[in-house]
């Protein structure tokens, strides 16, 4: 069996694919599946973790972030859209909103 | 099953907020719906109401200690808990409250026209977060009601206010927020240093506090409380906010919100730091006695009806604040009662006013004259309240005042004289007032047209007036009530702490966290 | 049995009522006959009171009313009780009889008033609150009262609101008062403080055990309800307001400003007498203030034109007459006088009103001038309450003034300076009150043509009580007349309330002097009166061209009132304005706004930070989660 050195590794290459993935990128929606990359990095991690100690917890751990995920794609999904809607774009670079 | 084992408080509180929710059932995108909203609104504070006289009925009059009182856990971890109850301070309070509520919302009835349902529900949930202050025996519970009130009142001055609305609700919220601060960290303090390790307000009375340590404490109590009251010089907040709130906002801010800083002074800051109450009770008679003079100096020279209300209140509260701080039975059950008084009659000041601004669309007193040719009623309406709000014997601002002084007077005459000279500068304000709104000339074109009062304005200020005649007449069983808990609170405040042995420290919120951050770390 | 004191107190309140609930839409008839009967019906309750009283032993005459606990604190209680005893019950009978006569004569006077029925709801509150004043058993009760017709009087000189001046008139009534009611108040703060009660009983029956004689707190307290009194009786320094208070409907005037409201002080005074007893200081300001005052306002009567004006200044000296009386102890000649003046000044003014009424509004006596022809019974009325009040034997004022003359010789508080002065106020009054007549009812009419022929005598409802007030002010004096044992029935009646009379020392001959004197005084002043205004018109201006300035100085009354404009009112306006501009909007504002400007500032830097892109805050989060993890592992070497 591979040792977890190499199963974190990938998760942390995942990571750090999602992290300038979403600091780079400039479509709404390429931020949106890099912050999913993220997510599933973190599983991979949990997973790992979980089986190398012999525990549920990881396991455990990683349906609610999948479940969270989901919500979160689908609400992040509603906002891309509705942003679309009304400024006919999806470029972040565009949308300074936070700002008052 | 007797009235007591229901409870009545819970149900009283939480109606309002229930009702708030229950509003946002209904449409009122067309008038017909804004009709709706209106009426379940209506409904919602009528039944409140009806509960809070059932309390008032179930009261007994004789017993000083909390009653009604519910008590459950709510986050045993940190000793915070669901404790309510209420004594003879704070039952006049929650009746006025719960009277004031429907007025308004019957008041406003015509006035507000934008957001409906968005604004009676905040007007539900302010009754809830009012109602909640005056009933909690739980610091994190007062805390959470205290500062929970601030929101909906910040909405009803910013979004259906005057023109400087905004700058209004901003500075109302600021000053009051900065006072807040103030309490949060002495509540904290209590919490952790003491040695109680609960939020339990009845467990902390029950303790003294070193007499040394009480200095700061009751400073940070008394500076939020004095913000609200609000006692001079940090009254500048009010006229504005009253000014820019719509009608019904200046009633609920003078009638209860400036109450619960006189409320917290009577029921936390002065009985768990009595000793530093009589320390600090010089100073604050000064200020209140400023405030009475100064509140009712300024108010003669306005020039804005509202505002010149507005400047009365700073005068009337300085009444209340100098009745607790004389110490004496007379003055602290004068207190008590005149907080309800200036509810009364400054809320029908303000009802009054919001009727003839919303006949003129305007405020300034230069623009009337001759108004009791056109609206007789209304001007006896005026006239009465006015005369109730200078402490006219018969009428309600009398009794309360009375008293009031006659304990200065025993605690200290040259004080005493100084407040009484109130009463005379009352009188010049408000009939100067009255004279050139009512009176002086005949009414110009336009005054002259005014419709007199209409049924619903009627069935408003009836039940105020009753009140005024009834409360200055025969006050005897709400003082019968407020009384044996005026006496109870008074040992409360003489007792005399000399020293306390250091008290054993509870752990700290650092710790219980980082406790559990230990576990993370490999 | 209906109880005597419920009646006489509530049946006024009733008149109210149904004037309040049905008087708007029946009309001004109704509601002038309800009005009218309820205070008549008051009155009739007021005499069954006396009757009772009368039918007690002397040391037994009172009876008592308690409505209500009213408030109830603790050791500290006071009643909504009320009691009748003889003092109260004169000022009953003043109060209801007066009272009926005017609100009789008012139903003429107001005919035709837009707001008759107003004026009427007003008039009967007024008589109510007066008769809790009277009637009250302790301080409290007395003050409800004597804050309600301050209250009406407020309302009724501004009852024609349409005029300016009248409002300002009512305004400035009601602060002057106010003031005094400041002193009232503190005083009755230092009774609860000294017997820890207001009731009267208690107070006045422990004060001579309680308080010491001359001691510093008894004369404060007695310093302070009198200057209470000088609020309400109009008395220096607080009498500017009664002048003005003319503005009022005439019969309000006789009512409120000649007849009752005004002699509050004086029966407050007088009540209480029991305290003032232990301070000789306050004796002596009181009779002193009563002095000045009487020659202070008697002196201006003399020049004033307006013919309310003069019988305002009248009321004043008057009033300083019981002031004086009070202040060398004659408290039952006082009460005396109060009653006789009672009848001959309500009488003056309600055939002054009669005069106006006539006039359609003309209040100026130079414009007027022989009247005598056009209104005979006001004429004969009037002279008759003008001889009254200048003292002519045997009509009612005669007496009266004399008793306080008397006593303000031989008392053990008077002494001859004050004879002195109320002798020279007997003069001027005198000639004032003829002036007054002479100017008005005699000599050449200086009206219009057009005037002169639609004159006409008033109707019956307003002569008849003239006629009615006409017989009492002449033989009202009878119940006092000194001398004859036994005669001086008003003073005997009073007794248990005042005191006992200081019978004996009465010497026959030095008060038969006494008597010629004050009786030659007043004729003196007729003669001088008829001297300067009828066999030589224009005498008295001739007077004022030769000492213009001092002419000058009374006629605009001393400028007393321009001297608390200038020293009181707009400094005060001044300051206030100053404190509201510079200090609420100035300092606190602008400190406050100091410190959101800080805080404002930092906010500007911290702004920069807050670029509003999703993508910088996703960095600094990155940066600060890389923060913690290297604080957290930092540990693990």
């Amino acid at each position: 069996m591979a040792p977890l050195e190499h199963y974190l590794i990938v998760s942390a290459l995942l990571f750090t694919i999602g992290v300038m993935g979403v600091i780079v990128r400039r479509n709404v929606i390429v931020v949106v599946m890099s912050i999913e990359i993220m997510l599933n990095a973190a599983n991979l991690a949990f997973i790992s973790f979980g089986r190398f100690l012999d525990s549920m917890d990881g396991q455990l751990i990683v349906f609610f972030v999948m479940a969270v995920a989901a919500a979160e794609a689908a609400v992040g999904l509603a906002i891309v859209i509705l942003i679309y809607r009304n400024r006919e774009s999806t470029d972040v670079d565009e949308m300074n909103l936070l700002k008052l | 099953m007797a009235l007591t084992d229901y409870p009545l408080i819970t149900w009283m509180v939480f109606l309002p907020l229930l009702g708030g929710f229950a509003l946002m059932l209904i449409q009122d995108s067309d008038e017909a719906g804004g009709q709706r909203v209106r009426a379940a609104a209506l409904i919602f504070s009528l039944i409140t109401f009806l509960i809070s006289a059932a309390i008032y009925y179930g009261f007994q009059a004789d017993f000083a200690g909390m009653q009604f009182v519910e008590r459950g856990q709510w986050i045993p971890r940190f000793g915070i808990s669901y404790h309510v109850g209420l004594d003879g301070i704070s039952l006049p309070l929650i009746l006025l409250t719960t009277f004031l509520t429907p007025l308004t919302i019957l008041f406003s009835w015509r006035d507000i026209k934008s957001r409906v349902r968005f604004y009676h529900m905040a007007l539900l949930f302010l009754e809830t977060g009012m109602l909640g202050v005056f009933v909690s025996l739980d610091f994190f519970l007062f805390y959470v009601f205290w500062e929970g009130m601030l929101i909906p009142m910040y909405l009803i001055i910013g979004v259906w206010g005057g023109t400087r609305r905004i700058y209004a609700a901003v500075k109302f919220f600021l000053y009051t927020m900065a006072g807040s601060v103030l309490m949060l960290v002495a509540i904290l303090w209590l919490h952790f240093e003491a040695g109680t390790g609960t939020f339990d307000i009845l467990v902390h009375l029950s303790r003294p506090i070193d007499p040394a340590l009480q200095g700061w404490l009751f400073a940070a109590f008394a500076l939020s409380f004095a913000i609200k009251v609000p006692l001079f010089p940090f009254h500048t907040w009010l006229p504005d906010a009253h000014v820019e709130a719509p009608t019904a906002g200046s009633v609920i801010l003078a009638g209860v919100l400036l109450k619960m800083g006189t409320y917290g002074l009577m029921r936390l800051a002065m009985p768990l730091f009595p000793t530093a109450a009589r320390e600090f009770a010089t100073i604050i008679m000064v200020l209140a006695v400023i405030g009475i003079i100064y509140g009712a100096l300024v108010a003669m020279v306005q020039q804005d009806i509202k505002k010149l209300v507005a400047y009365s209140s700073v005068s009337h509260l300085g009444f209340v604040v100098l009745g607790l701080f004389s110490f004496t039975l007379l003055g602290a059950t004068g207190g008590v009662l005149q907080m309800v008084n200036h509810g009364i009659s400054t809320g029908a000041l303000f009802l009054i006013v919001g009727m003839i601004y919303s006949r003129r669309h305007t405020r300034q007193i230069e623009d009337f004259g001759g108004i009791a040719r056109a609206m007789p009623v209304f001007s006896i309406f005026f006239v009465i309240t006015a005369l109730g709000s200078i402490g006219l014997p018969g009428l309600n601002g009398f009794v309360g005042e009375f008293t009031i002084l006659a304990g200065t007077f025993s605690r200290s005459i040259p004080f005493g004289v100084a407040a009484t000279s109130g009463v005379v500068l009352a009188a010049i304000y408000m009939l100067w007032m009255l004279q050139r709104v009512l009176f002086n000339g005949e009414p110009s074109r336009v005054n002259s047209r005014l419709p007199d009062l209409n049924f619903r304005e009627w069935v408003v200020l009836v039940p105020l007036v009753v009140l005024m005649f009834w409360l200055g007449l025969y006050p005897k069983p709400i003082l019968g009530k407020i009384e044996p808990s005026a006496q109870a609170w008074l040992r409360q405040v003489n007792r005399r702490v000399l020293r306390v042995e250091s008290p054993r420290k509870a752990p700290l919120p650092q710790a219980v966290l980082s406790s559990s951050l230990k576990g993370l770390r490999p | 049995m209906m109880n005597l004191i419920a009646l006489i107190l509530f049946l006024p309140l009733a008149g109210l009522f149904v004037n309040l609930l049905f008087g708007w839409k029946l009309g001004e008839k109704f509601a002038g006959w309800v009005a009218s009967a309820a205070i008549s019906g008051a009155f009739l309750a007021a005499m069954g009171g006396f009757v009772r009283l009368i039918g007690l032993p002397p040391e037994a005459r009172l009876l008592r009313l308690v409505l209500f606990e009213w408030i109830p604190i603790g050791g500290f209680q006071v009643n909504a009780g009320f009691m009748l005893d003889p003092l109260s019950s004169v000022m009953t009978l003043v109060i209801t009889g007066v009272g009926a006569l005017i609100h009789f004569y008012s139903m003429g006077y107001m005919h035709g008033d837009r707001g008759v029925v107003r004026y009427f709801i007003y008039l009967n509150l007024f008589v109510f609150f007066m008769l809790t004043l009277v009637l009250g058993d302790n301080f409290l009760v007395l003050f409800v009262g004597w804050e309600g017709v301050g209250l009406c009087s407020y309302l009724l000189i501004g009852f024609w609101f349409g005029r300016e001046s009248a409002c300002e008139a009512g305004k400035k009534a009601f602060v002057f008062n106010r003031v005094g009611d400041f002193c009232f108040l503190i005083g009755l703060f230092l009774i609860i403080g000294v017997f820890g009660t207001l009731d009267f009983a208690e107070v006045l029956g422990r004060a001579p055990t309680t308080l010491v004689a001359g001691s510093g707190i008894a004369t404060a307290i007695c310093l302070l309800l009198f200057a209470g009194a000088t609020g309400k009786s109009a008395q220096i320094p607080l009498y500017v307001w009664l002048p003005d208070a003319m503005e009022g409907p005439t019969p309000v005037s006789a009512l409120i400003h000649a007849a009752t409201m005004v002699t509050a002080g004086v029966y407050m005074v007088a009540r209480a007498y029991v305290l003032f007893e232990l301070s000789p200081v306050a004796m002596n300001v009181v009779a002193i203030v009563g002095a000045v005052t009487l020659l202070v306002a008697a002196s201006i009567a003399l020049v004033q034109t307006d013919i309310k004006r003069v019988l305002a200044y009248s009321t004043v000296s008057q009033l300083g007459y019981m002031v004086l009386a009070l202040g060398v102890g004659a408290y039952s000649a006082a009460i005396f006088h109060l009653m006789t003046h009672a009848f001959f000044k309500a009488l003056l003014f309600m055939g002054a009103g009669s005069v106006i009424h006539s006039l359609d509004g003309e209040q100026e006596m130079n414009k007027m001038g022989g009247l005598n022809a056009a209104l005979p019974v006001t004429s004969m009325t009037c002279t008759i309450a003008a001889l009254a009040i200048a003292g002519v034997f045997p009509l009612a004022g005669f007496f009266s003034k004399d008793a306080i003359l008397y006593s303000a010789m031989t008392s053990e508080h008077g002494g001859v300076l004050f004879w002195l002065a109320g002798a020279a106020g007997a003069l001027m009054t005198a000639i004032y009150i003829f002036r007054l007549i002479f100017k008005t009812f005699h000599g050449k009419c200086n009206l219009t043509m057009e005037t002169q022929a639609r004159l006409h005598e008033s109707p019956r409802v307003m002569t008849l009580p003239l006629q009615a007030l006409a017989g009492l002010s002449i033989a009202g004096g009878w119940v006092g007349i000194p001398l004859i044992p036994g005669a001086d029935i008003f003073g005997g009646f009073l007794a248990p309330s005042l005191g006992g009379l200081a019978e004996g020392h009465h010497e026959a001959l030095f008060e038969v002097i006494m008597m010629a004197i004050s009786l030659a005084i007043a004729l003196l002043g007729i003669y001088i009166a008829y001297k300067l205004f009828v066999r030589n018109v224009g005498g008295g201006a001739a007077y004022a061209e030769r000492w213009p300035r001092l002419y000058r100085l009374v006629l605009n009354k001393y400028y007393v009132d321009e001297a608390y404009d200038y020293m009181i009112i707009q400094p005060v306006k001044r300051i206030s304005t100053r404190l509201w501009k510079d200090f609420d909007d100035g300092f606190v504002d602008s400190s406050v706004g100091g410190v959101g400007g800080f805080v404002r500032l930092i906010g500007a830097a911290a702004r920069q930070l807050q670029t509003g892109y999703v993508k910088s805050y996703a960095i600094t989060m990155l940066v600060g989660a890389l923060a913690v993890i290297l604080y957290l592992t930092s540990g693990m070497k």
